[in-house]
């Protein structure tokens, strides 16, 4: 027998879903956090050149990696939900946007605080910073756009605009560092050649990046719930279970 | 087609011509999106003429020299085919080594020389133990040894 998938996209279905998923996904943050800061602050070695400093790679790549991916992932639901009207699309749009905002954040903040002992500097305008702030306006500009319109099938539709206007920023993240002269360094990790970096560092860094999507997971889908309730909240469905925890 | 679908096309059409106008306008801006010139292009007149710019490159091997009664350093930076000589009074960062990447803002004064005002050390995406390091510098010399032999 096949699933039916369509049916995980009704909100009431999914709730009930996503009620179950989020506890395996806290434990695999939890767990992935646990083993992937361990590795990075005590097993993985020294750098040659930057000593300690070259820790931040443990936050700062994978919340990098994050900020850009969760963009995507929200312009691709905001887009759906603006193509074809479904409701949790554009809600799990609005779910994903303070998370991947929070993941900007510390990319530029953790960039920042190694840019100063290494660099020499906190800031400075090149592609790949500035696209990446920009990325940070996007995310705000999505949120602020949504809270400002009362009506919430209108303020999806307005934020999917937005969201797809931005995606063009993605790609100038990414290649920002190939395709100008930028202070940022290039890649460490890509597709098509050898990571640029010790094993034990990469080991460590890529569990830093299974941690965070995980953790991406369980917050957007505990988010995405709260959405869920608050627009549902005059059908029927929302009522059974208000009566149902009163009950308990 | 349904119409549901036809908006979907209309956001790939409008998210596609999007992207073209942003290519177009990026490919427009390259020169000035440039965060650093490289001594070849300085050497080249691409470089603005009178106005503070960046240059970018690498330290060259043995051309730090320090004042001693001064913090000013003098050193030469070199993308292995031009080479440019700076001055600099103030802090290097950490990262700043003979042999590695510099970003130097300043202006070329009439003699040839960059007089910079800030000096930023460019990492490259190398990450690897004391010991990696060595093991790698050991084998170039005698890869250049073998050489020369």
């Amino acid at each position: 027998m096949a699933i039916n998938w369509f049916k995980y996209s009704s909100p009431a279905s999914f709730y009930s879903l996503s009620g179950k998923m989020i506890p395996i996904f806290v434990f695999l943050a939890v767990v992935t956090l646990i083993a992937g800061l361990y590795i990075g602050f005590f097993v993985a070695p020294t750098d040659f050149q930057q000593g300690e400093a070259y820790r931040i790679i443990f936050i700062h790549v994978p919340a990098a990696w994050m900020s850009m991916f969760l963009y995507v992932v929200m312009a691709f639901w905001a887009g759906i939900g603006l193509a074809f009207n479904t409701r949790l699309s554009s809600m799990l749009a609005t779910a994903i946007a303070p998370t991947g905002a929070m993941f900007t954040f510390l990319a530029l903040w953790t960039g920042a605080l190694w840019g100063k002992p290494m660099w020499g500097t906190w800031w400075v305008w090149d592609a790949r910073l500035t696209s990446e702030l920009i990325l940070l306006f996007l995310y705000i500009g999505f949120m602020s756009l949504q809270a400002a319109i009362d009506d919430p099938r209108r303020a999806d539709k307005a934020g999917a605009i937005i969201a797809l206007v931005g995606v063009v920023n993605i790609p100038i993240i990414y290649f920002s560092v190939q395709w100008w002269n930028t202070l940022h360094q290039g890649a460490s990790v890509s597709l098509n050649q050898a990571p640029a970096m010790a094993t034990t560092m990469l080991t460590g860094m890529l569990i830093m990046v299974i941690a965070s999507w995980m953790y991406s997971i369980a917050v957007i889908l505990k988010r995405v719930r709260v959405i869920i309730l608050e627009r549902e909240s005059h059908t029927a469905w929302v009522a059974e279970l208000r009566k149902k925890e009163a009950a308990r | 087609m349904k119409p549901r679908h036809k908006k979907l096309a209309v956001i790939t059409v409008s998210v596609a011509a999007l992207s073209i106008a942003a290519i177009l306008v990026l490919n427009a801006f390259q020169s000035n999106l440039v965060f650093f010139f490289s001594p070849t292009q300085v050497m080249a007149n691409e470089a603005p003429v009178g106005k503070s710019f960046r240059i970018g490159g690498l330290v060259e091997m043995g051309s730090i020299q320090r004042e001693d009664d001064s913090i000013r350093v003098r050193f030469a930076v070199t993308d292995t085919s031009e080479v440019i000589p700076v001055v600099y009074t103030g802090i290097l960062p950490d990262l700043f080594k003979e042999g590695k990447g510099v970003v130097a803002q300043g202006r070329l004064s009439a003699n040839g020389i960059f007089e910079a005002d800030e000096v930023l050390a460019k990492h490259d995406e190398n990450n690897m133990p004391p010991e990696a390091a060595e093991a790698l510098e050991r084998a170039a010399e005698a890869q250049k040894a073998a050489l020369t032999q």
